[in-house]
């Protein structure tokens, strides 16, 4: 073939159209995001727990997409889908998002109803869901729940923390026997999931356990607390949601019902589950996992790259950075980013796909070294997950609520649940699903 | 006084004070319902919005309550007004079944709107109410006695008197009353429509505002209030949609079937039983009395 100057025009200017044409094309991969859909309420009646949540996690993603330019240098995109608590809601938000962009990378529903109804979504669809602190219990054997997460602690771990705690202030696992203990519940998936393990330690140690569901949404309660000043309970434990955990707080105050017995789980102690019962809510307690208050470098990089540089998604939120719930969602954050930090390493690539966010989070380990480089020193516990384990090791403490200064205060040292009395319940709850479901357990040896 | 007795006495003081706080709720759908023969599925949301506004001038303009108060009475007016001129003006002479409809939009408008305006948190509402249970009756009688339900018993009762007194002896109440009692004969002798339903949209919004100050004072204005509507159905149904003290007795009645269900029977049934147990004795009532306790009995001639 001659090469001639028409000929060598004519290719300069093919490749020059080539090349324009084939420019935005080299943009979108280089503008590859990380799809994180947040399946968050901001409005119906459990809006107080779910905006402080979302938040947090949100506000996590803004910050490594400010400060370090993303994961690895992929952006993070964080796509909410409002559910209103609503499990179909939910439902139909996974199924709008799954697909955005190159798939979503891993879920947070925030709700223990919308988690059993996308397990078996998820794994179908081979998508990590990452339910810390709600969601399934038994979903910690991860030989039958391939897809689904739940560090660093369960409900039935709160329970036994919860006991523990008894056990300490009363002053010995003995003086339990012949105690009565009241369980007052949001009569829902999420509300019952304490009782197997409650009703376990009952048996076990000889206390009294009785069981006052409380009907959605919980603004009136008078029922149940006119049966616990009848019963007198020696300790109320609480399992509540939204305008239940306020409504219960003020009732216990007004029977007279000792604050510093009545212990919440995580979720029934957020600051606006005590704010609106003014002093009375002084000395209520709960079970936490992770630290409280704003006093960590993260919470101050998120102030001054994410609300100072205006990416916030809420900006009225700024004052009340360090929250309980909203530390949850940084926490839920974190997790996720160290995940799909881990599963870009183990490809060697920066478009990690569900699988391979499933597959770090069974090797994810997060230290206590790896959590000061994070900025969040003493936060939480340290995580180490494994094919089988999804939950790893536990660190839950109780706090308690200073009404005058109007914070949480951690009264206890961050101990180890009961995992000898979880453990079975955990085994036969999980092989009891997997024979519903047709599922052979995995190997993880 | 055994115990137990007592006990029984205090679930059954507590379900006429619960009774109460639902008819206050229920009272709302009452007066729509007679002018207009509306169900005001949004009544619910309204004694939200009220609360909502009521609490959100405070915190935003940084209003006394004393203030707030008759700013949100006029913000609640202004609403019946939009009403009026946007929605039920061009609904008339149609199918209660539409205008029903047009109030289930009328909830989700309200409920996004008040999202927009204030936010939603959950949000203080402290006017200096009485809160707790009474130290009095505790330590005398050693029965538990709320005393912010107290509260609302009294003013409920004033409500009443004066929803009674609006109704039988002025002339707007007169025309109200002819309004519900026929429409057609209404206008022919002279009585605008128009301005009747802006006058008792308006009236429920007031209701609607003490009941959510009410509420809002137990828990805090907070999206749950406009629930409570769930718990005044039971007590419509019982009552009868056009009473006003079938609101009342309805409430009480209620309220009490549902507590002490719910401490008697709940134990030997798992609990939570309160909540449909009250739609179950609104059910009972209706097979023996279709039109409630206090409702007009339709008369069909064929």
């Amino acid at each position: 073939m001659k090469f001639t100057k028409a000929k060598f025009v004519t290719g300069m200017a093919s490749g020059l159209l080539a090349a324009t044409l084939l420019a935005p094309v080299a943009a979108v991969a280089d503008g590859h995001e990380l799809i994180l859909p947040s399946l968050d309420y901001r409005t119906g009646p459990y809006a107080p727990g779910g905006i402080p949540y979302a938040n947090g996690y949100a506000d996590y993603f803004a910050l490594l997409n400010e400060r370090d330019g993303g994961i690895n240098g992929v952006k993070a995109k964080v796509v909410p889908c409002e559910t209103g608590y609503n499990t179909k809601k939910g439902v139909e938000c996974y199924e709008k998002t799954k697909n955005i962009g190159s798939g979503a990378l891993a879920y947070m529903p925030l709700s223990t109803g919308i988690t059993y109804q996308l397990i078996p979504k998820v794994t179908a669809d081979k998508i990590p869901l990452v339910t810390i602190g709600y969601g399934r219990t038994s979903a910690r054997n991860g030989q039958v729940f391939e897809y689904v997460f739940n560090p660093p602690a369960t409900y039935w771990d709160g329970a036994t923390v919860a006991i523990k705690h008894v056990i300490d202030s009363e002053g010995g696992a003995d003086k339990l026997k012949g105690k009565k203990i009241a369980l007052v519940y949001h009569n829902s998936a999420y509300g019952k999931e304490p009782i197997r393990t409650l009703q376990a330690l009952s048996e076990k140690m000889g206390f009294e356990l009785t069981l006052l569901p409380v009907d959605h949404p919980g603004q009136e309660q008078k029922a149940t607390w006119l049966q616990v000043r009848r019963n007198r309970p020696d300790w109320v434990f609480m399992w509540g949601w939204g305008v239940m955990n306020q409504v219960a707080i003020k009732e216990a105050a007004s029977i007279r019902f000792p604050m510093e017995k009545f212990v919440g789980v995580w979720w029934s102690g957020g600051e606006n589950d005590v704010l609106p019962a003014g002093k009375d809510a002084h000395g209520y307690k709960s079970v936490v996992f992770t630290a409280v208050g704003d006093g960590f470098q993260t919470h101050e990089d998120i102030k001054a790259y994410v609300y100072g540089k205006g990416k916030a998604v809420d900006a009225s939120f700024e004052q009340r950075i360090g929250e309980t719930h909203y530390n949850r969602g940084i926490y839920a954050g974190a997790l996720v980013a160290e995940a799909i930090r881990k599963a870009m390493a183990d490809n060697d690539t920066k478009k990690p796909t569900g699988v391979m966010v499933k597959d770090a989070f069974e090797g994810l380990e997060i230290s206590d070294e790896r959590w000061a480089e994070l900025g969040l020193a003493n936060f939480t516990g340290a995580v180490k997950l494994s094919c089988a384990d999804h939950r790893g090791p536990s660190k839950i403490a109780v706090q308690q609520w200073d009404a005058e200064a109007k914070k949480w205060s951690i009264i206890s040292d961050f101990v180890e649940p009961m995992d000898d009395v979880t453990t079975p319940l955990i085994k036969a709850d999980s092989e009891a699903y997997a024979k519903e479901n047709n599922i052979t357990p995995r190997d993880c040896k | 006084m055994s115990v137990e007795f007592g006990f029984f006495l205090e679930t059954v003081i507590s379900g006429l004070m619960a009774g109460v706080m639902y008819a206050l709720v229920a009272l709302g759908f009452v007066l729509i319902f007679k002018a207009s023969g509306i169900f005001n599925f949004a009544q619910g949301v309204m004694c939200l919005f009220a609360a909502l506004t009521f609490v959100g001038v405070q915190e935003k303009f940084g209003l006394p309550a004393w203030l707030a108060l008759p700013a949100a009475v006029g913000v609640m007016i202004l609403l019946a007004w939009l009403i009026e001129r946007l929605v039920l003006r061009h609904l008339v002479n149609q199918d209660p079944i539409i205008l029903f409809m047009a109030t289930i939009g009328l909830a989700y408008v309200l409920e996004g709107l008040g999202d927009l305006m204030w936010g939603s948190d959950v949000k203080l509402l402290d006017i200096g109410l009485p809160q707790g249970a009474s130290d009095y009756m505790l330590d005398n009688f050693n029965l538990y006695v709320e005393k912010l339900e107290v509260v609302a018993a009294v003013i409920a009762s004033i409500l009443v008197a004066a929803l009674a007194v609006f109704f039988q002896k002025t002339r707007v109440g007169r025309a109200l009353r002819a309004v519900a009692d026929d429409h057609q004969a209404a206008l022919s002798v002279g009585i605008s429509l128009n301005t009747i339903w802006v006058i008792v949209w308006s009236v429920a919004g007031i209701v609607a505002l003490v009941a959510g100050i009410m509420w809002g004072s137990k828990s805090g204005v907070q999206f749950s209030l406009s629930l409570i509507a769930l718990k005044a159905l039971p007590v419509l149904i019982l009552g009868g949609f056009t009473s006003i003290p079938g609101a009342i007795v309805g409430g009480l009645i209620i309220g009490v079937g549902e507590k002490v269900a719910e401490v008697y029977m709940g134990p030997f049934v798992g609990g939570a039983v309160e909540n449909w147990f009250a739609y179950m004795l609104a059910l009972a009532f209706l097979l023996v009395r279709p039109q409630g306790l206090f409702g007009e009995k339709i008369i069909e001639r064929v």
